[in-house]
């Protein structure tokens, strides 16, 4: 038996099945914990970043981006951060993005996760960065911690905003309990905010009553079959419908079966 | 579980109605009885801050300040605060709290002006002092010696200061910050109403309709007035107007119907304007029952110079500020001053010589006739073309927005309030712009009535109060009494139980003349108590010069290691607002006071307690003798004779005449007002603090906060300036003075409010303050006729052209510069800097510039620059966004940094009549660092 | 000296490299800028890690030019020059293994110690694996858990608790397998040892000259490679040799040395 072609063959079948097993099982755990991290939803990413599954591939984790950051806002995710390790982002809390107006971590970056068409605009053909189009996240507002609310005269949001007045406005109403004061209180306008994370930074009191999340995490979606008919800009959102129109039906509960189906069950009736 | 639906619908009828009316008594009853469990303790107390004088309550446990609330039942706040005062809480807390005395020494355990900060005992301070005063009173008399006093101070701690200085040292060297903030204000009431302070109240603001902010940025400065403006705009937003001037674009413009941009010192051409167009094309809607009842026309000279040294080629001047300071003796003017000195018979390119640098505040009484000719050039062609600020907006952009709040002015029955805090006080003409002011809304009849009124807004918490009121200024006494006047001398003397001629008659040297006295030699001791004059006094390199290097004594009592405590000889660990008695005053007369709420930290004492403990040291016969004063022919005269026939002995000291009199024995402590709260003057406290003579302070036995305020409100009793007794603000949520027959006063010399004015029994008007009320009389031109005209129960108009600053951007400094405060900080930053909330909210002062500006000296948004002056230059950030939006031409960068030492850049000029010194406009050149 | 020749100065490169991409994030030097991952040399050529690109590539992602050039740069000079001398240069993992098995040999850990059996070939499984995965979870697998890129980044931009990544290979390497991370486990090596197959560096045998110590052997990382010791005199050809230079320098008979490839034959053996 011994070293005849069969064994051979079987001892190689074996040990590529054994292989193969322990592969599986390296798996099961590698991705576990791929998974695991890469679901770390709460990270801010630079300006400029894709979407969070679409930069997670392209990252290459050279710290580049970090390199150039003259405030030290961004940082290379460590082990022991439990986010997606050497992935650069930031904590608004600590130090925020400054948005430099020349950007200068978006075009060192090498792999294109960052992406620089998306913070620059145009003008004649002519692109130029502009930070103000970056999105990193959005500010939102926990309106019960929020000392504006209160009635109390903060506002160092609005103050520390750098699109003071277009990022974060001021909605003045009337305190009726002290009938002579107003609340000024600030609203963040998601169309503008671009997640720098100054208002955060700013914000005084004990835990931030005013965070950036990310998009994703802050935003719902309305949907494109309905278009605000008193805003003629809101129809551009169709644009973003695929080229290829779905010609799907919808299903309920109520309509899972064929019409034809369901009118000949007549249990329920 | 389920609610049952009757007793649903019953219960939310019940909260419905509770909301309704406001009511929260069962949550307050609730509150009542946790608190009683928690062992915490709520008394009510004042905002450390600003001038609008929040009330608070503060919430003590285990002898420390553990919350804060804002007090509901404070009218000017109720409940409310601003950034600032939402941290009252924290200030007190900051880990680098100067806790014991510290001194210069050298190895040898000597005092060295060169040496180290080492800790000492009080004991060792008070000797160290005393050694320095005795030794500057010899060198130099009286004037030797100064104080650097505050409108931060308490009104007691500015009491005892005061007699500690004018009764007892005998020099009239005491001048508060409130000189960098408030003088202008001070000299525009005093020139106007014979009297200081407002006429009106914050409840103008409820009823006014047109709102103007001029010069001042209320949203970031005073936030809860702000947000009763706010409120009043929300309530009739069509009807209600608010104006807003600057010379940059500020937070305050967010509410604005009307934005006005203009250029540094054309206040002056735009209220001129406003007042051309009421006497020149509205003649129907000036008030002329009113004027020619209540009102004389007046003015003054305009060669009065800017403030700076008389000796314009003083050699401590740096050879690049030469130019500048050869402006107090002469200037070439400008095509637009030409224009406006037109009616003196000057032209563009005549050399004006400053004839009247010392007397400055001369005016005369003139005719209408010749205040409609003063005006006459002030069209709105010239106007607008000296005026415009904004470079990048057009001109008939700008007229139209000057005819329009002309048009909110003039318009008839419409309420008109105007706002203003440094932007008019921090000016070289800083009392010609006040008095304007008043001018508007006399003219309009639009003064001392509800919602209508000029209302200065202070700055600090009781520049009213303490500096104003008590009068710590190197002029005044309490009550708007001035040394100069024997009557007023004698009736404080009276007061304080002093021989007759103890008071100095020489008025004393004002806030920036004791820096400069200390740069000449002329003061060897200066004490800084609650401010901190090396940070916020303009051209600074000079002054912390003249503090290091020369041969002086400096000594300041601080809570924390400011700028000051840093140049000094000798630091005192004070004990902050909330560990002491005290009392302050807002800006619209309202006194509130407070209970010391806990012990202070480490052993640290009140500045009350220091002025007090220094008084034992020093016996009568050493200071009440015959005193040299330069200028003053004869010197003060000896007392002590006076003093013996009144019963006083050689041997007592300061402290048996001034503070442990027989009067102050009379007030008992305990007092039931104090009961459950500590004394720590009266009784000293448990930390046994090792005091003065190096044995543990036991207290002095009575209650001396009590003592010094019955004693003081004496001086404004029957005086327009009442106060009500020690007890009754313990009760009350302040009131506003006077206050008459236990009732306080909202509208002065308005004879349906105020009780004074209705004695004088004049109609319905009465303007019965005293000062400057005997003037002569003649043209624009100057006096024609000396013979003084007495204005009894009147107020007065003056015309006052405008004149451009001291200096003026030119090819090398080709940018004006700005500077003043941000919400979240507090002056010099020494308390609000060292609470992390608001540190890491706004933890630098940044250089805030147009881009365009930015863009031309190759600087973008966050690089650093330098901002340089002629005479100094710092390091800042650059900001091209943000709060802050300066037209091109200007920048602006705040003060409250010391990192971002910005008033090394400032010029030292001031307005010749109030002494304010002029922080708001000055040529820089900014490059990149 | 001459022992130590080529450890210095690879220690000298190792360090210097590491030194450039500190210096970059620390006080700007513009030199070598990013990390072993990425990086631009002189702020113009860019560099990149193949084996990193390739798991992007297979998640999906559109990759930007500058990482396909700076992976093709790096994949011509190890491919073509270098051989697998990443691993042994540059890779600053390599001080901690080195350091390990010298250990182990001093302490004479291997034997006392039955040593039990990993398939060389493991790290290729690993990194077929880190292919598949990249391409299943949609991100470059490795890269998220690579202790190489743990440690330089680390040492670039902050280590966090990446220490604990090395002390954990470094007692991998002492206590339970020579050379066990860098000659079993690491993908990052097997791809160089793939790219450095055919590179014109080589470490040339001369069986005539060799007196069979056998110190080679013992100081070899992959013992492997040097299958023709006192058998044939021909050159290191297996990738998996990291050109470290160590077998050259301990050898006393110079029977071992640096050469260029021979596109010829090989000479055969003289037996």
């Amino acid at each position: 038996m011994k070293n005849s072609p069969s064994n051979d063959r079987r001892r190689f079948l074996l040990s590529i099945a054994r292989g193969i097993g322990l592969s599986a099982m390296g798996a099961l755990v590698w991705s576990a914990y791929v998974g695991e991290v890469k679901a770390a939803p709460l990270i801010l990413r630079p300006p400029g970043a894709l979407k969070e599954d679409e930069f997670i591939k392209n990252c290459i984790k050279c710290g580049l981006c970090v390199e150039a950051c003259p405030y030290d806002t961004l940082k290379l995710a460590k082990p022991g951060d439990n986010l997606p390790m050497g992935t650069p982002y930031f904590t608004p809390r600590t130090t925020p993005c400054y948005m430099c107006s020349d950007v200068p971590c978006v075009p060192v970056c090498p792999s294109g996760a960052l992406n620089e068409p998306s913070v620059s605009s145009y003008v004649k053909a002519h692109a130029k960065l502009d930070i103000n189009k970056a999105r990193m996240g959005l500010a939102v507002i926990d309106k019960e911690s929020c000392i504006a609310t209160w009635g109390i005269q903060c506002d160092a949001c609005y103050r520390a905003c750098p699109l003071m007045g277009q990022a974060i406005t001021i909605e003045y109403s009337k305190n009726e309990r002290t009938g002579k004061h107003a609340f000024l209180v600030p609203i963040v306008h998601a169309d503008v905010c671009t997640g720098c994370g100054m208002c955060e930074h700013a914000c005084v009191t004990q835990k931030a009553a005013i965070y950036v999340l990310p998009r994703a995490l802050a935003m719902g979606e309305a949907g494109n079959h309905y278009i605000k008919g008193w805003d003629p800009k809101d129809e551009q959102r169709l644009e973003s419908v695929n080229k290829e129109v779905p010609h799907e039906f919808t299903k309920t509960k109520l309509s899972e079966k064929s019409a034809l189906d369901s009118l000949n069950d007549e249990s329920g009736l | 579980m389920s609610l049952d639906r009757r007793e649903f619908l019953k219960s939310a009828a019940a909260a419905s109605a509770a909301t309704a009316v406001g009511m929260a008594i069962p949550a307050s009853v609730e509150a009542a009885s946790n608190q009683a469990q928690a062992g915490w303790r709520w008394d009510k107390a004042a905002c450390r801050f600003c001038g609008t004088g929040c009330g608070i309550m503060m919430a003590t446990k285990d002898d420390r300040i553990v919350a804060v609330k804002g007090d509901p039942l404070a009218p000017v706040n109720r409940g409310l605060n601003c950034i600032k005062g939402y941290f009252n809480a924290k200030i007190m807390y900051g880990a680098d709290r100067l806790t014991q005395p510290l001194l210069r020494m050298n190895d040898k355990g000597q005092f060295d002006k060169h040496g180290k900060f080492k800790p000492i005992s009080w004991e060792r301070a008070f000797d160290e002092m005393e050694v320095q005063i005795k030794s500057a009173l010899k060198e130099k008399g009286p004037t030797g010696i100064a104080m650097f006093s505050s409108g931060q101070q308490t009104i007691l701690e500015g009491n005892a200061a005061l007699k500690l200085m004018k009764a007892g040292f005998r020099t009239n060297n005491i001048d508060p910050n409130a000189r960098l903030c408030m003088a202008s204000a001070v000299t525009g009431f005093m020139n106007v109403f014979g009297a200081d302070e407002p006429s009106g109240c914050y409840d103008d603001i409820e009823l006014a309709e047109t709102i103007v902010a001029f010069g001042s940025n209320m949203a970031e400065m005073h936030p809860i007035l702000w947000s009763r403006v706010s409120d009043r705009k929300l309530s009739n937003p069509d009807k209600v107007q608010v104006v807003v001037l600057s010379t940059y674009k500020h937070r305050t413009m967010d509410l604005a119907d009307v934005e006005i941009i203009f250029k540094p010192n054309t206040d002056l051409a735009i209220f001129n304007y406003i007042a051309r167009e009421i006497v020149y094309n509205h003649p129907e809607a000036i008030d002329w029952d009113f004027v020619n009842r209540y009102i004389v026309f007046a003015t003054g000279p305009v060669d009065i110079g800017y403030g700076l040294r008389e000796d314009i080629h003083h050699p401590k001047y740096k050879k690049s500020e030469l130019d500048t300071a050869a402006k107090q003796k002469s200037k070439v003017l400008t095509a637009d001053e030409g224009v406006s000195l037109g009616y003196l018979g000057y032209k563009a390119g005549d050399t004006l010589q400053m004839k009247n640098t010392e007397t400055a505040n001369n005016h005369w009484q003139i005719t209408f006739e010749e205040f409609k000719k003063g005006l006459a050039p002030y069209t709105l062609d010239y106007t607008a073309h000296v005026a415009k600020g904004d470079p990048d907006e057009s001109i008939e952009d700008f007229k139209a927005k000057l005819q329009k709040m002309a048009d909110l002015y003039i318009e008839q029955k419409r309420k008109c309030l105007t706002f203003w805090t440094m932007g008019f006080n921090q000016h070289t003409r800083g009392t010609w712009v006040n008095e304007q002011a008043y001018m508007i809304h006399f003219l309009l009849g639009k003064q001392a009535k509800p919602g209508s009124g000029a209302f200065s807004l202070t700055g600090q918490p009781s520049a009213c109060g303490t500096a104003r009121e008590v009068g710590t200024f190197s002029h005044r006494l309490p009550a708007d009494m001035v040394v100069m006047n024997p009557d007023h001398r004698k009736r404080a003397e009276e007061i304080w139980h002093i021989p007759a001629g103890t008071i100095n008659p020489k008025n004393g040297s004002h806030f920036t003349q004791i820096h400069r006295d200390l740069e000449d030699g002329k003061v060897k001791f200066a004490w800084v108590s609650v401010c901190n004059p090396y940070q916020d006094t303009g051209n600074a390199e000079h002054w912390i010069k003249a503090a290091r290097e020369m041969d002086n004594f400096i000594v300041t009592s601080d809570g924390y290691p400011g700028i000051s405590a840093k140049v000094s000889d000798l630091i005192l660990p004070s004990a902050m607002m909330y560990e002491k008695w005290g009392a302050y005053g807002n800006a619209e007369r309202r006194t509130q006071h407070w209970r010391q709420q806990v012990t202070p930290v480490g052993d640290a004492m009140s500045d009350t307690w220091q002025f007090v403990e220094l008084s034992k040291r020093f016996t009568i016969k050493e200071v009440w003798g015959a005193q040299k004063i330069p200028g003053l022919e004869g010197g003060l005269p000896d007392v002590m004779g006076a003093a013996k026939a009144m019963g006083y002995k050689e041997t007592d000291t300061l402290y048996d005449v001034l503070y442990a009199n027989t009067t102050a024995k009379s007030f008992k402590w305990p007092d039931p007002v104090g009961k459950g709260y500590q004394n720590s003057e009266a009784e000293g406290d448990k930390r046994n603090v090792i005091g003065s003579d190096g044995k543990p302070f036991k207290g002095y036995g009575f209650f001396l906060q009590k003592y010094l305020w019955e004693e003081y409100r004496k001086f404004g009793d029957g005086h327009g300036h009442d106060y009500a007794d020690f007890n009754t603000y313990h009760r009350v949520r302040g009131l506003k003075w006077p206050v008459v027959d236990g009732k306080e006063t909202a509208w002065r010399y308005n004879a349906k409010y105020d009780p004074y004015a209705k004695k004088a029994n004049s109609g319905p008007f009465s303007f019965y303050g005293h000062a400057f009320k005997e003037i002569p009389s003649g043209n624009l031109q100057g006096v024609t006729d000396k013979t003084k005209v007495h204005l009894d129960g009147k107020a007065k108009i003056f015309f006052r052209p405008y004149m451009e600053p001291t200096e003026v951007p030119d090819k090398n400094y080709d940018i004006w510069l700005c500077t003043g405060r941000v919400l979240e900080h507090w002056h010099s930053g020494t308390m609000t800097m060292r609470v992390p909330e608001l540190y890491r909210a706004v933890p630098e002062a940044l250089c805030y510039i147009h881009p365009k500006d930015a863009e031309k000296r190759g600087v973008k948004q966050g690089d650093m620059v330098w901002v340089e002056s002629r005479r100094g230059k710092v390091k800042a950030h650059v900001e091209t966004r943000g709060r802050n939006r300066p037209p091109r031409g200007l920048v602006f960068v705040p003060w409250f940094d010391e990192k971002v030492f910005i008033n090394k850049v400032c010029l030292d000029h001031t307005c010749p009549i109030s002494k304010q010194i002029d922080h708001k406009k000055c040529a820089v050149k900014i490059y990149k660092a | 000296m001459k022992h130590y020749k080529y450890l210095l100065m690879r220690r000298f490169t190792q360090i210097g490299i590491l030194l450039l991409y500190i210096g970059a994030n620390a006080w700007g030097w513009k030199i070598l800028r990013g990390d072993l991952s990425a990086s631009l040399l002189m702020g113009k050529v860019p560099l990149a890690d193949p084996y990193a690109v390739v798991q992007i590539a297979v998640t999906g992602a559109t990759l930007g030019m500058d990482i396909i050039l700076g992976a093709l740069i790096v994949t011509l000079f190890y491919g073509v020059i270098g051989g697998r001398a990443f691993c042994s240069w540059v890779c600053p993992i390599n001080m901690i293994t080195d350091t390990a098995a010298w250990l182990r040999r001093k302490m004479r850990l291997s034997e006392i110690q039955k040593r039990f059996y990993i398939s060389r070939s493991l790290r290729y499984w690993i990194l077929g694996l880190s292919l598949i995965l990249s391409a299943v979870m949609g991100v470059a697998a490795f890269e998220l858990i690579s202790p190489v890129s743990m440690a330089h980044r680390g040492a670039v931009f902050g280590m966090g608790m990446g220490g604990g990544a090395l002390v954990v290979i470094f007692l991998f390497d002492l206590l339970v397998h020579e050379n066990g991370w860098c000659g079993y486990i690491c993908p990052l090596g097997a791809s160089y040892a793939l790219i450095g197959k055919f590179s014109f560096i080589r470490v040339h045998h001369d069986a005539n000259k060799c007196t069979d110590c056998r110190d080679c052997i013992t100081v070899c990382p992959e013992k492997e490679v040097l299958h023709m010791i006192n058998r044939s005199s021909e050159s290191v050809l297996m990738g998996e040799c990291t050109n470290c230079g160590r077998c050259v320098d301990v050898c006393k008979e110079d029977a071992l040395g640096f050469s260029i490839r021979s596109q010829l034959k090989q000479p055969k053996d003289e037996e």
